[in-house]
């Protein structure tokens, strides 16, 4: 049986999501895209430059034909700007399928988690898809998932940090207490921590800092494409239980 | 509505005259900006890109044209 990342329906083979930010220039960042095997990548909205319309297009570079974008209200600290930005992406292109990120405090990046709730309910009265940052508070999770959202992807770190998942427990309560999509967002830095959130059932990761910002952001995509990938398999075969003592691996019949 | 009157309209943050009252789809032209993969809104307002034909700008119109850039 293939074992498809399902969002709000769809159905994706990758189960890793990349950021397409911090990039020196979209080839680099489409070329670390396809090392990554991501299907799903998160775009930006931002004014179009007047000025200098011969600046290179997200667009020419990442076809949203074949890889899906997923608009995100990164850098949104109110609810009202996250709106704008989520029903502005809408109507770029029809895309209902959005991440909402509402921050509330410019030195951690930490989630808002009130104007997030609200967002997340008028956003999915909208008929808008919303996968939600938040934090790794399982209650707030659990409001999420009654206000509507189709994913949960609650951090590991703050944003850019880079320190792996710090709160092991609140992460397994999230993913154990609720049927929807678990994806964790943010603060990943190396393979290994990826392979950890997908051991811990999360079902998906979101990577773009450390990838991007890696000296070699190419062989970065693919560990982590191969670290989600390894940790997904060793979560879904079922893991030995831990003993205390050795249990050797060769019998000891017919021994000399 | 006088078509040859000037007006100045804030497009993208800046402010920016127009030697006459024109439509958003000309002034998209004048911009030479498809219209695709771009969203306007006009004072706060998404406005429908079929509609834009028919729109004319007002004296200090607030335009935002807007499109992805690449993000987290």
């Amino acid at each position: 049986m293939r074992d498809f990342f399902k969002i709000a329906n769809k159905k994706f083979n990758s189960r890793l999501i990349v950021g397409t930010g911090k990039y020196k220039n979209f080839s680099e960042c489409a070329k670390a895209i396809k090392y990554s095997g991501a299907e799903i990548v998160t775009v930006a909205v931002r004014r179009v430059n007047i000025v200098n319309k011969k600046k290179p297009l997200l667009m020419d570079y990442i076809d949203p034909k074949k890889i899906t974008y997923l608009p995100n209200t990164a850098g949104c600290f109110t609810s009202e700007d996250a709106l704008r930005t989520l029903r502005l992406a809408r109507e770029i292109g029809g895309w209902k399928l959005v991440k909402l990120e509402v921050l509330g405090d410019k030195k951690n990046l930490f989630p808002d988690m009130i104007e997030t709730l609200r967002s997340t309910e008028i956003l999915s009265k909208e008929g808008f898809k919303v996968m939600v940052y938040c934090s790794d508070d399982p209650l707030m999770a659990k409001r999420l998932e009654d206000s509507g959202a189709v994913a949960i992807m609650p951090l590991a770190a703050p944003i850019g940090s880079g320190l792996g998942i710090q709160n092991y427990t609140n992460i397994r309560i999230i993913r154990n207490q609720t049927k929807l999509p678990v994806i964790i967002d943010a603060g990943i830095g190396q393979a290994s921590d990826a392979v950890i959130a997908m051991e811990l059932g999360c079902d998906g990761v979101l990577i773009n800092t450390a990838i991007a910002k890696a000296k070699k952001p190419f062989e970065m995509a693919e560990a982590m494409k191969f670290a989600v990938i390894a940790g997904r398999k060793s979560f879904i075969s079922g893991r030995i239980s831990k003993t205390l003592h050795g249990s050797p691996s060769t019998t000891n019949k017919g021994i000399i | 509505m006088k078509k040859n009157k000037k007006i100045k309209i804030i497009l993208n943050g800046k402010p920016r005259s127009l030697q006459k009252v024109i439509s958003v789809y000309e002034l998209m032209r004048s911009l030479k900006l498809s219209t695709e993969k771009v969203a306007i809104e006009l004072n706060k307002e998404i406005i429908n890109k079929r509609t834009i034909k028919n729109l004319y700008l007002k004296n200090k119109d607030k335009i935002e044209i807007v499109h992805f850039i690449g993000g987290g």
